[in-house]
């Protein structure tokens, strides 16, 4: 297969722009290293997260829709954040099959709808790449790193997206074609407790436990999340007994390709990743 | 187990409406739980899944919308993957959470829903979400100034929490999608 991206339009999503930092800064530096350029589309807006969509979903529409409108269609919209990528699918796919609300936008905006416009989620990216063979000269790079697989809720979809591509086990997969070791655990699809970690603390705190307890007793030396925002409730609310360092998905390709990681990114984990990377690194 | 469900309104009406706003079919349920015994929060629900689903074909309106369960739900859609029947629960949940806003409802969860509308203020105010300030306005409006009080220290000394926005420049372009909101709901 051969592969052709070398520059594409990029949603980063709120979390990636201010929380999630180094999620944003070390999946630029990937792929870069590859010679894939992301450019940000312009003055972009909230995706419609989680809790307009909770109340308001006309103005979740409408906020999604102002990001698939500022996008141009000339090239795939890369998207890095799973709870942006379903809000944008989400909108896409009303604004395709609904023609009044379609008719309504695109008054709005004065323009077409680009019906075609692509929406590439990071993994897809990712499976791409693999396949056209761009990661066969980082075969051992990961050292038997023991990495358990985290991705939360961002397998699930809604009924009538359940045809879409699914990208269940592409960590588990990149991981072991860079020399990791994913463990078997039973926590890679149970959801961190989104926005209850600020409402409603105690209920996330259950729910994280749990998972940081089963990484631990399944021998993983630290979790590997696909969303920013689990990465967050991850370190945020979880004990001091069941603490496991935790990466973005994008800090661990950087490390394999590298050999390193920023001390940039290192330095905004609350739970300290030096102690096991120096295990193997010298960071 | 509760005893004996007494339904106020069997017409059809409410159960109706549900369907039609969220595009699921009811009937396709049949009560397998098998939703109920995936979602993450069923154990802090007051009503299961599923009884939130027979509840509404039953038009027990008020206590669906006085409930606890359509709060607590945060739309992951792990239920969605369990259901052998295609159920939208997370549309259908969607549809009782701003039932339960439009008609006055007492609210099971209010810190849930004021949390949401901090959300919202602050894509209003910048097109963006603006964590801090959604942190320090929620924790104001609760009265709840000392919990995570620790944790917000941490998270600024490691430059989790911008003190600044993240801005959408544009800011009339944010309203006037508050505006074409109402036409889309
Ligand atoms: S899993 Fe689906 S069919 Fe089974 S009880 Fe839940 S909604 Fe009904
Ligand atoms: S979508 Fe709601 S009901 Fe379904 S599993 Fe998630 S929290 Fe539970």
């Amino acid at each position: 297969m051969t592969f052709s991206h070398t520059q594409l339009n990029y949603f980063p999503g709120c979390s990636l722009a201010t929380t999630a930092k180094e999620n944003n800064a070390s999946l630029i530096y990937f792929l870069e290293q590859f010679d894939i350029g992301l450019k940000e589309i312009p003055d972009w807006n909230c995706c419609g997260s989680s809790s307009t969509h909770s109340i308001d979903p006309g103005l979740a529409l409408a906020l999604a829709s102002r990001n698939l409108f500022l996008a141009p269609d000339d090239k795939p919209l890369l998207i890095a954040c799973p709870g942006c990528h379903l809000r944008l699918g989400e909108a896409k796919l009303t604004l395709t099959t609904n023609a009044k609300k379609r008719t309504r936008v695109e008054q709005h905006f004065g323009k077409p709808f680009h019906a075609d416009l692509k929406l590439m989620h990071f993994f897809e990216l990712l499976a791409e790449m693999s396949c056209a063979g761009l990661f066969k000269d980082l075969t051992g790079r990961l050292k038997n790193l023991k990495i358990a697989s985290y991705y939360g809720c961002m397998l699930a979809r809604p009924p009538r997206m359940n045809r879409l591509p699914n990208h269940h086990g592409l960590i588990e997969k990149t991981m072991t074609a860079l020399g990791g070791d994913p463990v078997q655990w039973g926590f890679s699809g149970i959801c961190c407790g989104t926005f209850l970690s600020v409402s409603r603390p105690a209920i996330a705190s259950r729910l994280v436990n749990r998972i940081m307890k089963g990484a631990i007793q399944s021998g993983a030396e630290c979790i590997v999340t696909a969303c920013a925002m689990c990465h967050l409730n991850l370190e945020i609310r979880c004990a001091p007994e069941n603490r496991i360092p935790v990466f973005h998905f994008s800090e661990i390709l950087s490390l394999a390709r590298d050999g390193k990681a920023s001390r940039e990114w290192l330095n905004r984990h609350l739970i300290d990743p030096v102690p096991v990377l120096n295990t193997r690194w010298k960071m | 187990m509760d005893a004996m469900i007494l339904a106020p309104e069997s017409n059809g009406k409410f159960a109706g409406m549900v369907e039609e706003m969220s595009r699921s079919n009811l009937s396709r349920c049949w009560h397998c739980l098998c939703c109920s015994g995936g979602c993450p929060f069923a154990q802090d629900m007051d009503i299961l899944p599923n009884r939130v689903i027979r509840m509404v074909q039953l038009g027990m309106k008020q206590q669906v919308l006085a409930s606890s369960a359509i709060w607590l739900c945060v739309g992951c859609n792990t239920c969605s993957m369990e259901c052998p029947n295609a159920v939208d629960m997370a549309a259908v949940m969607d549809v009782l959470r701003r039932m339960a806003v439009q008609e006055n409802v007492k609210i099971a969860e209010p810190g849930v829903l004021s949390f949401h509308q901090k959300v919202i203020d602050s894509i209003s105010r910048y097109g963006r979400t603006h964590k801090l300030e959604i942190m320090m306005r929620y924790k104001l409006s609760e009265k709840d100034f000392f919990s995570d009080m620790d944790l917000g220290l941490k998270m600024l000394s490691k430059r989790k929490l911008d003190l600044m926005p993240s801005k959408v420049k544009d800011r009339q372009q944010v309203q006037d999608l508050f505006k074409l909101a109402k036409d889309l709901s």
